[in-house]
């Protein structure tokens, strides 16, 4: 379906941008009110920059900011790090946030942890809001009803000084997930199945709401797993309409509003999802029952395959462009077409990143480790500080030990790979994270996308292997 | 910023689909100053270089596509990562304008913001233009992005859609906080409103 006429009713995005214009242009273009910023280490240098132009930070109380590309997951403080540019890049922050009084969860403090797991923690992403990030990972906060985005540097920097934004209302697709989603499987899988439906360029240019039966049947944080990687998928934007689960996780965190405000939010929040009424540019529909665990081959994240599936054959493919990228990817990843995904040998599994870090995606991985041992390298690493203390508590980290991983400090580790923790050339790993491109976990290296169950079953068995037939 | 009107010069074809912005600059690189006199060497440097720092065959290291500053480009380029370095890198390069079927949304976003202009034209298009000039080395192209005509290496004219604010922001070479200033009577009144209604935000 495409370019329904328009009718009255607005969309759950359409809610949120409108409440935030501040001039719109008859180009399209609007001046945006930016509610909420989040900064990581690695725009340390967009504070010296505004100074040195004589620009102030508008809103410094609206600003929240933690170390974590750049954080090597064996430090636990700064002084752990060596001199270089990972200490230069931390310290960096810490004096921005020294000089101009932002909120800053330093390594030191319980609440740090990967940017994109601490604002939903923290109760700093609400519904209703806009948030950015210059982060494309950001597109993670829409699973609570928050229009969040990614943003580049001269953005950054732009709303740090107006705390506006200049955006032109993007066409909004609607992704219906309906049925109900196999044992065993995870909130990776859906969104793996849909970027492998509408292709890595299927979402530019659009808006994604998701709705769905398997979608509210999710948990805030496998909402969280979808929203996240919908930029693999070429939109910025991932929000999925907030409901009682979303009130009940947003509910008594520090920077949610309380009493009367918590009234007021509410009230506000009960009018966002689209209107029935509402018309999207684009509807696509999935199935949850027919989803596989799901394995990437490619470099591209909609190089996918169900786990009882082959190496595809690029041969078959018409788009010749297309073809050649998939000979391309092959060639890069060492495989054959045919190769059934579960005879590929794995070196290393990587368990972490703002996709699959928080304490749901770690109990799902224990499940699969418990009473095993790993047969590869492999790494877990908690999203954020408190969700390593839950892990602790509830002993998984005792079961990631006992199976022979190394359990870490919370950052983005292993996914950008620019801490310390890198894949050697050649090797090939078994990831939860975001992207395989090519190098993306060191140079030369070979990734394949996955759940958190799916990495611990090729953890412990040294290939990629359906991890229905190892959950105890 | 250098405003952006008539600009004519060598191109090069990148006949990469999907290409992520952890090609044009390796994440590794991110901590680096923009004006690291080094900078040139990171854009697309794992294609470009052997671990050895050697140069590979990679096209652009290839006489005279080595000289270009426009980018021709396949489908999706500059997906993935928000990272402003992969334009900073183009930048170092003195590459001035991309040519392809469909950019990253951010990607797209960070071109404009800096004075790069990234130019949407077919994928059909883009291709015969890439095969063109793959047969002819050093062909140029010429844009002009006032009439928003892409001139190919045979003389083949193509016009171009932009948004209308882009384009006068990339003729005139327009910085946004400037741009934005001139509102600051609405944004004030804006968040005087904002502020009253919205409590619990602040």
């Amino acid at each position: 379906m495409v370019n329904t006429p328009r009718s009255n009713g607005k969309t759950l995005f359409e809610k949120i941008f409108d409440r935030h214009v501040i001039v719109a242009r008859e180009s399209g273009d609007a001046l945006l009110f930016i509610d909420r910023q989040l900064i990581h280490d690695l725009h340390y240098r967009s504070f010296d920059e505004l100074q040195a132009a004589g620009q102030t930070i508008r809103y410094p109380d609206q600003l929240f900011a933690t170390p974590d590309h750049s954080v090597p997951t064996t430090a636990k403080k700064l002084t752990d790090i060596p001199q270089g540019e990972m200490h230069d890049t931390i310290a960096g922050l810490q004096r921005a946030a020294d000089r101009i009084g932002f909120t800053h969860f330093d390594m030191t403090d319980p609440r740090h942890g990967i940017v994109h797991v601490v604002g939903p923690e923290q109760g700093i992403t609400l519904p209703g809001l806009t948030l950015v990030c210059g982060d494309s990972h950001t597109s993670t906060h829409g699973a609570l009803g928050c229009l969040s985005f990614g943003i580049g540097s001269t953005e950054v920097k732009h709303v740090l000084a107006t705390q506006t934004l200049w955006q032109r209302k993007p066409r909004n697709m609607r992704i219906t997930v309906d049925g109900t989603l196999g044992p065993g499987l995870s909130a990776k899988d859906i969104i793996l199945a849909i970027i492998r439906h509408i292709g890595a360029a299927g979402g530019t240019g659009y808006a994604i709401e998701y709705a769905g039966s398997a979608i509210r049947q999710l948990s805030i944080e496998g909402r969280m797993t979808i929203s996240n990687m919908t930029i693999e998928a070429g939109a910025r934007f991932g929000i999925i309409a907030p409901d009682d689960k979303t009130l009940e996780y947003v509910y008594g965190r520090p920077h949610a509003p309380t009493g009367e405000k918590w009234e007021e939010a509410m009230a506000y929040w009960r009018t966002l999802p689209s209107d029935d009424t509402a018309v999207f540019a684009k509807e696509i529909n999935i199935n949850a029952a027919a989803i596989e665990p799901t394995v990437t081959w490619g470099n591209s994240p909609q190089f996918c395959v169900g786990i009882s599936d082959v190496v595809p054959d690029p041969t078959s493919e018409t788009d010749l462009s297309i073809r050649a990228n998939m000979e391309s990817a092959l060639t890069y990843m060492d495989l054959l077409p045919g190769t059934p995904i579960n005879k590929i040998e794995i070196d290393r599994v990587f368990i972490g990143s703002c996709t699959n870090s928080r304490i749901e995606d770690l109990r799902q991985a224990a499940e699969v480790f418990k009473g095993r041992c790993v047969v590869v390298p492999t790494l877990v690493v908690p999203g954020s500080g408190l969700v390593k203390s839950e892990a602790e508590r509830e002993g998984l980290d005792r079961i990631f030990i006992d199976a022979g991983a190394q359990w870490r400090e919370p950052g983005c580790s292993m996914c950008v790979a620019i801490n310390g923790d890198v894949l050697l050339p050649g090797q090939r790993c078994a990831s939860t994270s975001n992207r395989n491109f090519q190098g993306r976990q060191g140079m030369g290296s070979r990734t394949h996308l996955v759940s958190p169950a799916m990495a611990a079953a090729a953890a412990v068995t040294g290939r990629f292997t359906d991890s229905r037939q190892l959950s105890s | 910023m250098q405003p952006f009107l008539r600009f004519s010069a060598v191109a090069v074809p990148i006949d990469i689909p999907n290409c992520d912005t952890d090609q044009i600059i390796p994440a590794r690189f991110l901590r680096r100053a923009k004006d690291d006199p080094a900078y040139a060497r990171f854009l697309l440097h794992d294609l470009r270089f052997h671990a050895d720092d050697t140069e590979t065959g990679f096209i652009f290291n290839q006489i005279p596509y080595s000289d270009a500053q426009i980018l021709v480009c396949d489908i999706n380029w500059g997906c993935g990562s928000s990272r402003e370095a992969a334009v900073n890198a183009l930048m170092a390069n003195h590459i001035r304008a991309l040519i392809a079927p469909t950019f990253g949304d951010i990607h797209y976003s960070n071109c404009i913001k800096n004075g790069l202009l990234p130019v949407r034209l077919s994928a059909a298009n883009c291709n015969h233009i890439r095969i063109q000039l793959h047969e002819s080395p050093g062909a140029t192209i010429a844009i002009d992005l006032e009439e928003q005509v892409v001139s190919g290496p045979n003389q083949k004219s193509y016009n171009f859609d932009i948004d209308s604010l882009d384009k006068i922001r990339l003729l005139n070479g327009l910085d946004d906080i400037s741009m934005t200033l001139e509102h600051q009577t609405a944004i004030e009144a804006f968040e005087q409103d904002y502020r009253k209604n919205n409590r619990w935000i602040f």
